[in-house]
């Protein structure tokens, strides 16, 4: 095993005399500090080298990037020896939007945009405020309006048309925006004096938390059918939705009552003293102090929730990774599922890195307070 | 206020001792179970109405039924003709089989690269950081059905890969030399597992002498005759054979050896790498979280690399590493059940294909619900256990 750097022998090779070529003297002290360690580095060098040079040769110098529409032939001539980017142009709008209408996609494109726009408001410190709950409301009530249509001269979408990144982030969205206040409820109830609030809370989240997604996913897909009175249907989608509201809500439930916990017991002595019935107390004592305390965890819950949004995919809802597959159903373009994967991946990976990012700068200002 | 005034008489209780704080306790609560009760009791007539217009029973009648569904790979033997109890067992034995092998495989490789973000040597620790941002950041399913995807384009059976000599790489999956295992075999292991609760109880015996007299009792005279002399006394006496079999390419498939399926592999690696990322950082910030003046005392002592490593600083770092690796094993357990989306036939799928053939989906689904809620409970009882023993004690 190597050298671990928090140990004392850092510093010292740190407070070596500063002499040379500033680069030699990096990498001396970063890469061949000692024996073993520069046998290491070269290893590595050698390992990664012959990755990235097969990588550029696959993904870059001989792959095919623009084919005419329909035509793979360009593809399947280098199968094997180079990747076919071209299934992207030629897929891209299916993955992005499923099978809403091709002359209508501009509406779940803007709604993708404000979603983005929504989430980097929200990211904004200066911004929180009450009003950004308004913001909130009102944004989602625009991206219903563009999605479905049916108003203001556009014309009606149905939800089983919907599909791809649109699709991903509502259930992200929603999941959250509904899984958000239930969660704090239930965090309530946990640490609520009443036995039976208590353990109901108790119930709830122990059985969310220990049986997988999957198994939510397909009960709200077979099971919640039989569960509502006959001639009453709700769509799948929707119950997709409530199961991932479901589903977050435990979790987040979790990650707020540590928060709650975290606040000291004077906070509530000195509501309780100022006579703050229940309700006032926590709204305008503690919960704030709570979730300021969980802000770093709780977006690490957001990207895990994010990720999991993909799992619908096995209930055979149009999200992101089901176009995806979808796409290379495709005879003419099925051996080209690697690149399509990849394009997705990349798609996930900006929104995950981002906020994981965006939580590590949370984390580095609290500390600094 | 002056203080002669008469004060207002003490509010008369309702219910003698009850105070209005109880009261209102208890009707928040009568409300909040009222109403639990009756979305049950809703949902519960609703579906006893659906049931019987579909007319599908209920009850787990249907497990003595013949299952006839096939299950490619399973540790236990199974036919078509068994029951769909035995189908419900071959697929637990399954979702553990994954299960078991990824958390080992997952703490091995985690370790390894949470140790290596934090290495002197620039180059591993970037490249443990780009491993662990990258895996963590795309849903496990798209790495499942990346890694599946390309197991499937793997060369055929006749050209397959061979990385070492015995071992065969190709769309069949991965085939290893292994040694058969039967019940001559499993008798000399039955003895070596019997060995290491022997020792562990003498272990124990020979720390509590230490404790009275303070001298030293070594342990490995006792582990080296109990798990390596004894078994291999009783593998000689019963005359059990240990040689390993090579697969060898006959025809168009493998004979002999051990086959991962490519489904089995796919939900491996998949499993294994995305865990791995998390336990990496859990590993980083257990081992960050030992204040350095202990690596000081440790170096000033003048004590040897590995001990200071062993006795100093793992036990201290592992206080804070347990508690979020329990979350990380129970999770790679739950996301075993993605194994449905490639056709690993674990428990979920093995439920699933039951639902779709009986439409008993209440008792289908109650059933993984309730296996890996034991599962889960399980792994959380074992490790709260360990937990509460390396927990540090304070006066």
């Amino acid at each position: 095993m190597t050298a671990i750097t928090d140990i004392p022998d850092a510093p010292r090779a740190a407070r070596r005399p500063q002499i040379g070529n500033p680069v030699l003297r990096w990498l001396r002290t970063n890469l061949f500090s000692s024996i073993p360690n520069g046998i290491l580095t070269v290893v590595l060098l050698a390992v990664l080298g012959k990755g990235v040079i097969s990588f550029v040769q696959w993904g870059i110098a001989n792959a095919v990037w623009l084919t005419p529409a329909n035509d793979s032939s360009a593809c399947r001539a280098v199968r094997g020896l180079g990747a076919c980017w071209a299934i992207v142009p030629e897929k891209y709008r299916f993955i992005l939007f499923g099978t809403y209408p091709f002359d209508e996609q501009w509406r779940p494109a803007l709604s993708v945009l404000l979603f983005i726009a929504l989430f980097y408001l929200s990211t904004r410190r200066a911004l929180w405020r009450r009003e950004l709950v308004f913001l909130w409301i009102g944004a989602l009530a625009l991206i219903s309006v563009l999605m479905w249509g049916g108003v203001l001269g556009l014309s009606f979408v149905s939800q089983d048309r919907w599909g791809g990144l649109p699709v991903t982030l509502i259930l992200a969205t929603f999941g959250l925006a509904f899984g958000f206040p239930l969660g704090i409820l239930v965090a309530l109830g946990r640490r609520s004096k009443l036995p039976a609030i208590r353990s109901l809370s108790v119930l709830y989240v122990e059985l969310i938390r220990g049986v997988p997604l999957v198994s939510l996913l397909f009960m709200a897909s077979v099971m919640f059918p039989l569960f509502m009175p006959s001639g009453f249907n709700i769509d799948k989608l929707l119950r997709a939705q409530i199961a991932i509201i479901l589903f977050a809500g435990a979790y987040l439930a979790e990650v707020i009552r540590g928060g709650l916990q975290a606040v000291p017991r004077g906070q509530y002595e000195a509501a309780d003293a100022l006579g703050l019935s229940y309700w006032r107390k926590n709204r305008l004592i503690i919960l704030p102090q709570a979730i300021r305390h969980v802000i770093p965890p709780l977006v690490n819950t957001f990207i895990a929730f994010f990720k999991d949004t993909s799992l619908v995919l096995i209930i055979g809802i149009f999200d992101l990774l089901t176009t995806a597959k979808t796409a290379i159903i495709d005879p003419a373009w099925q051996q080209f599922s690697v690149e399509v994967y990849i394009f997705v991946a990349a798609i996930y990976f900006v929104f995950c890195f981002a906020m994981s990012r965006y939580s590590r700068s949370l984390e580095a200002h609290s500390g600094a307070r | 206020m002056t203080s002669d005034a008469p004060r207002p008489p003490p509010r008369r209780r309702f219910f003698g001792a009850f105070g209005r704080r109880e009261l209102k306790g208890l009707f928040w609560q009568v409300l909040v179970v009222g109403i639990a009760v009756a979305v049950v009791a809703f949902l519960w007539s609703n579906t006893v109405t659906n049931l019987s217009a579909r007319r599908i029973t209920t009850g787990f009648a249907f497990l003595g039924r013949e299952a006839g569904m096939p299950i490619a790979d399973s540790l236990l033997a199974y036919s078509p003709k068994d029951t769909y109890l035995w189908a419900f067992v071959v697929g637990i034995a399954n979702t553990l089989r994954v299960a078991v092998i990824g958390i080992v495989l997952a703490t091995i490789l985690g370790t390894l690269i949470g140790i290596s973000r934090l290495s002197a040597n620039w180059l591993l620790s970037r490249l443990a950081a780009v491993y662990v941002e990258t895996l963590r950041d795309i849903p496990l399913l798209l790495q499942l059905l990346f890694w599946y995807v390309l197991m499937q384009a793997l060369p055929a059976a006749r050209t397959a890969w061979r990385p070492v000599e015995g071992v065969f790489l190709s769309n069949r999956g991965l085939i290893l030399p292994a040694v058969p295992v039967g019940p001559p075999q499993l008798s000399v292991l039955g003895t070596a597992a019997l060995g290491c609760v022997v020792l562990y109880v003498i272990r124990r015996w020979l720390v509590t002498q230490q404790m009275r007299d303070g001298r030293p009792r070594p342990a490995w005279p006792f582990a080296m005759t109990l798990l390596i002399a004894l078994p291999a006394v009783v593998s000689v006496l019963l005359g059990v054979s240990w040689t390993i079999e090579w697969p060898e390419l006959r025809g168009f498939n493998f004979v002999g050896g051990l086959t991962l399926a490519p489904e089995y592999f796919a939900l491996l690696i998949a499993l294994v790498t995305y865990t791995s990322a998390f336990i990496a950082e859990i590993v980083r910030s257990g081992i960050q979280s030992v204040p350095r003046g202990q690596w000081d005392a440790a170096n000033a002592l003048g004590l040897r690399r590995s001990f200071m490593l062993r006795q100093i600083i793992l036990p201290q770092a592992l206080r804070v590493i347990v508690p979020p690796m329990t979350s990380q094993y129970l999770n790679l357990t739950k996301n075993s059940s993605l194994a449905v989306a490639i056709g690993y036939q674990d428990v979920v799928s093995i439920a699933n294909t039951t639902l779709n053939q009986t439409g008993q989906a209440i008792e289908a689904i109650a059933l993984i619900m309730a296996v890996f809620l034991t599962i889960s409970l399980g792994i959380s009882f074992f490790m709260n256990w360990y937990n509460a023993r390396i927990a540090l004690v304070e006066r």
